[in-house]
């Protein structure tokens, strides 16, 4: 039976500025980046693990029309697309506070929730980007 | 050597590629200004829903949505559906149904922590939303074990 998640997708609006914050900020890893022609294939993923990638897709011809490329860039940028990212952490606090001095801008301060400690943020697109540090 | 219809016809074809294109041009810019204003708009959403229980400060909302204070509000409601003011009226009451499912504070308490001004105001508004006391909703309601962005987001009341 199926027996792993290996990718998910965002819609992000700029591949370019979509690497920097990923990579540059977030400190992900590009794990795949090849010009396909009819697309930019664009993956990125935790550090040393390729087995789970995420793919920053740019919506546009020929996948879709122009004008529905433009719908969805709407629907992203109002953060309504259901780009939602969550990913882990050992310290909440601490990726919290070196996310801050790389300059992102976070959305909701460390919180303790019945699930643990998490933070959250946007990417420069609107997908929402949550950091949990699981309760121990 | 083309002849003169035919030279008509190319240039009636010209024409029209070129002004589908200027139209294309033209969408895109569109499309472009309309793009950087949901995400402005949403910036200043997401400030709103970190501070929820502050007084609504629209010309600090404005100046994060780069708009003008007396277009804040239209440019929000066509963007996202509601006035700022009923979006945060239903964080407000979402945050105290969490306060109400999840901590054991009374619900004066609660009523200051997500920014209501009186327990009158809070209690009438909660009713008007919830359709159910604050006391009548912490009795019937089931803790959600999910990541808060989902809380957040569904769990607002629309009505």
């Amino acid at each position: 039976m199926i027996n792993a998640i290996t990718h998910s997708q965002v819609y992000v609006l700029d591949q370019d500025e979509a690497v920097d914050f990923y990579v540059g900020k977030l400190g992900l890893e590009v794990t795949a980046d090849a010009d396909l022609g009819f697309m930019r294939w664009l993956t990125v993923s935790i550090p040393g693990h390729p087995e789970r990638q995420i793919l920053l897709e740019k919506p546009g011809a020929p996948a879709m029309s122009e004008e529905t490329a433009q719908q969805v860039r709407e629907l992203l940028t109002k953060g309504a697309t259901g780009g939602s990212l969550i990913f882990s952490t050992d310290d909440c606090r601490k990726t919290y506070e070196t996310l801050l001095g790389r300059g992102v801008e976070f959305t909701e301060e460390p919180t303790d929730r019945p699930y643990g400690t998490d933070c959250a943020l946007r990417d420069p697109f609107g997908n929402a980007i949550r950091i949990t540090q699981p309760k121990a | 050597m083309p002849t003169g219809r035919a030279e008509l016809v190319e240039y009636r074809g010209d024409v029209t590629v070129d002004r589908a294109h200027r139209n294309h041009q033209l969408a895109g810019v569109v499309g472009r200004a309309a793009e950087q204003t949901n995400r402005r708009m949403l910036r200043a959403r997401d400030a709103m829903d970190r501070a929820y229980a502050q007084p609504l400060d629209v010309p600090a909302l404005a100046r994060i949505a780069h708009v003008s204070e007396a277009h804040f509000s239209r440019i929000f409601r066509a963007t996202f559906g509601e006035t700022p003011h009923r979006y945060l009226q239903r964080r407000r009451v979402e945050r105290a149904m969490f306060l109400l499912r999840e901590t054991g504070l009374s619900a004066t308490d609660i009523c200051f922590k997500v920014g209501f001004e009186s327990p009158g105001t809070f209690s009438r508004t909660f009713r008007d939303i919830v359709g159910r006391s604050p006391r009548a909703y912490r009795k019937e309601a089931v803790a959600t074990d999910v990541p808060t962005c989902f809380t957040m987001a569904w769990m607002r009341p629309s009505a």
